[in-house]
């Protein structure tokens, strides 16, 4: 059994955003970068996976050379080995075309099961795993709680607004983790150093027949800006029975909320 | 040329159906192109009457016991057919779970580019889409020049507008020719009565203020009152105290309600990712220097064990409850 983990290197969401002078991207420099938390419960039931059932792991990233570190950390938490899709330049909000060159790239590795993130918290743009099955015309199932794998089929429960539901899907599939998955292991020294001698495979577009030009977004940012909602920030004075009737009062009679 | 609403429905249509209509109506309106709406489901039955009021002329109903849910194998074919056969321009659907994954499919599908997640989408000769990014920690303005465009729209984000226009008719269909891979073997579903926190007008959230699992009646209650959704911090939800699909914020529900009323909650800025787009913030708080204050609307400083049921009182005294 092979498992394909799909792994992006996104900035620290803990981190403090700036709008880049051009008013349309956000400052990357200073940044610390990260593997995205959701790709984390990925790898980590992967390679439980791996444990159980016995099962080759290879997480795939796209993008810069600094990608290598997320793979890197993968790999020290158990993944048998990288390959790395090198793109050029920044391709904030190329979806279609980073889905594109991961769906070639993926199945030259001949995956049974490929697992990713439910979405990256950089763009948020969820939707690139789904684009990947589509194209290699997967069955596949998102926001993932709990997986259960035989040789042939994966049985996942979804979750979704009110409840959840149980799908089974044959072999091979795809399907994207959701938190409650499972809890993402810290690696252990001597993995970090064994991961040092793991291998990680160069892919260009180059090798696997693609043009960069797929990596075009056909969507363009006209501006960007942090957040600036005015509050009110009225703090409300007196003894509770005060103070709770002049909410209760706001919110019905100027807010006319209630 | 067309623009192609998908209405969400679970049951029956769910309140963010009219939301997606509502706002395809303003595009289809500024684009001059007709609208159109997608029901994939059991049966539209009656519902189709509530669908007046948006302008459009034409509902296609693809109606099947085995629609029932959500597969993609099964819905992914009925858009992609439905988006040529009517040459859509423009496709809005809903930020759920269901709508993201239906439609990131549909996108991977026709090639299309998509933004999820839209706070706002507007038509100024392209589709034009408000996005959060970074957990909310940064709004992007973007154009998607190329079409057929497609978005899809955070519940609660738009005020759903009607007009005097009658109800489309409705086009049966019945279920695609295709093969389903996937199998549903269970569905599960939230109690009756719980209102389903993304989609709540008003959510009551507690944190780690809360002390003790045991005090949940003392929000629950006050969400009875006001028909409000339980949310939880993630602290509350790593102590075990409430099940991760309450938990607001980065790594938890993103949630747009007209009233939030944090309980015992500091505000800290990964919970802040989950309920920065409400309406209105009212804190309840005994620590007058919690960050929550700094972004709320209106604040109580103090004991939420005091403050929660009064206000519960004066609720039910002004309610009639
Ligand atoms: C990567 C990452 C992701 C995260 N994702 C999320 C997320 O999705 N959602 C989330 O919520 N957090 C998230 N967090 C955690 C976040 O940083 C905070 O730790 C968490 O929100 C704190 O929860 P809290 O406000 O309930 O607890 P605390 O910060 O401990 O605050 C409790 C508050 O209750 C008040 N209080 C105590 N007793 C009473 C009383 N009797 N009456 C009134 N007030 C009282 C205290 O004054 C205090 O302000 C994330 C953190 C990280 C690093
Ligand atoms: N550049 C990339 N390289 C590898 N995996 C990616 C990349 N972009 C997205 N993914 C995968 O797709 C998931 C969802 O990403 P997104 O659709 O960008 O929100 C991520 O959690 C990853 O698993």
């Amino acid at each position: 059994m092979k498992i394909v983990v799909l792994v992006k290197r996104v900035p620290d969401t803990a981190s403090v955003f700036k709008v880049a002078s051009d008013g349309r991207s956000v400052e990357l420099d200073g940044l610390k970068f990260v593997m995205s938390p959701y790709d984390e419960h990925a790898v980590e039931e992967a390679i439980r996976l791996k444990e159980k059932m016995g099962a080759e792991v290879i997480v795939l990233s796209a993008g810069p050379p600094e990608c290598k570190e997320v793979i890197r950390s993968a790999l020290a938490m158990g993944a048998d080995a990288g390959a790395h899709l090198l793109l050029p330049g920044d391709t904030g909000y190329a979806s279609r075309g980073v889905a594109e060159a991961l769906a070639v790239a993926a199945k030259t590795l001949e995956p049974d099961l490929i697992l990713a993130g439910k979405q990256a918290v950089d763009d948020d743009a969820a939707q690139v795993p789904e684009r990947v099955a589509e194209l290699l015309d997967l069955p596949h199932a998102s926001i993932v709680t709990r997986l259960e794998c035989t040789a042939t089929a994966v049985t996942v429960d979804c979750e979704v607004e009110g409840g959840q539901f149980t799908a089974e899907l044959p072999l091979p599939a795809l399907v994207t983790a959701q938190k409650g998955l499972n809890t993402p292991r810290y690696p252990t020294l001597p993995n970090i150093m064994k991961a040092k001698k793991k291998e990680i495979r160069e892919l260009t577009l180059d090798k696997l027949g693609l043009s960069g030009d797929r990596l075009a977004a056909g969507m363009t940012v006209t501006a960007m800006a942090l957040p600036r909602q005015q509050r009110l920030g009225k703090i409300l004075d007196g003894d509770t029975a005060q103070r709770v009737k002049e909410l209760v009062r706001a919110l019905r009679e100027d807010e006319k909320v209630l | 040329m067309s623009i192609l609403a998908i209405l969400e429905q679970r049951g029956g249509l769910k309140p963010c159906a009219y939301e997606t209509l509502s706002a395809a109506a303003t595009i289809a309106k500024a684009s001059g192109m007709p609208l159109r709406a997608l029901y994939i489901g059991a049966g539209l039955g009656e519902d189709a009457q509530s669908l007046a009021g948006f302008g459009a002329a034409t509902v296609y109903a693809y109606e099947d016991p085995e629609l029932t849910h959500f597969t993609p194998d099964a819905y992914v074919p009925i858009v992609v057919g439905l988006a040529r056969e009517l040459d859509a321009k423009v496709i809005l659907g809903s930020a759920t779970s269901v709508g993201k994954a239906l439609c990131a499919s549909v996108a991977g599908r026709l090639g299309v580019e998509l933004a999820q997640d839209c706070t706002a989408v507007a038509w100024d000769s392209a589709l034009a889409a408000t996005k959060p990014l970074y957990a909310g920690k940064v709004v992007a303005e973007m154009r998607l020049d190329a079409t057929p465009a497609m978005a899809t729209l955070r519940p609660n984000v738009v005020r759903v507008e009607r007009n005097e226009t009658p109800p489309p008719s409705v086009v049966q269909r019945g279920k695609p020719e295709v093969t389903l891979r996937t199998i549903i073997r269970d569905v599960v579903s939230a109690a009756a009565g719980t209102v389903e926190l993304t989609e709540a007008k008003i959510v009551v959230s507690g944190g780690r203020g809360l002390g003790d699992p045991k005090h949940w009646p003392v929000l629950q209650s006050l969400c009875d009152t006001l028909g409000a959704a339980l949310g939880a911090s993630r602290a509350a939800v790593d102590a075990g105290w409430i099940a991760h699909p309450h938990q607001v914020g980065q790594t938890g529900k993103v949630v747009s309600p007209d009233v939030y009323i944090a309980c015992g909650i500091s505000g800290a800025i990964q919970h802040q990712a989950g309920m920065r787009t409400a309406r209105l913030i009212v804190a309840i708080n005994k620590d007058p220097d919690a960050p929550i204050f700094k972004i709320c609307d209106y604040g109580i400083v103090g004991d939420l064990f005091e403050i929660v049921p009064a206000l519960n009182e004066e609720f039910r005294r002004v309610l009639g409850k």
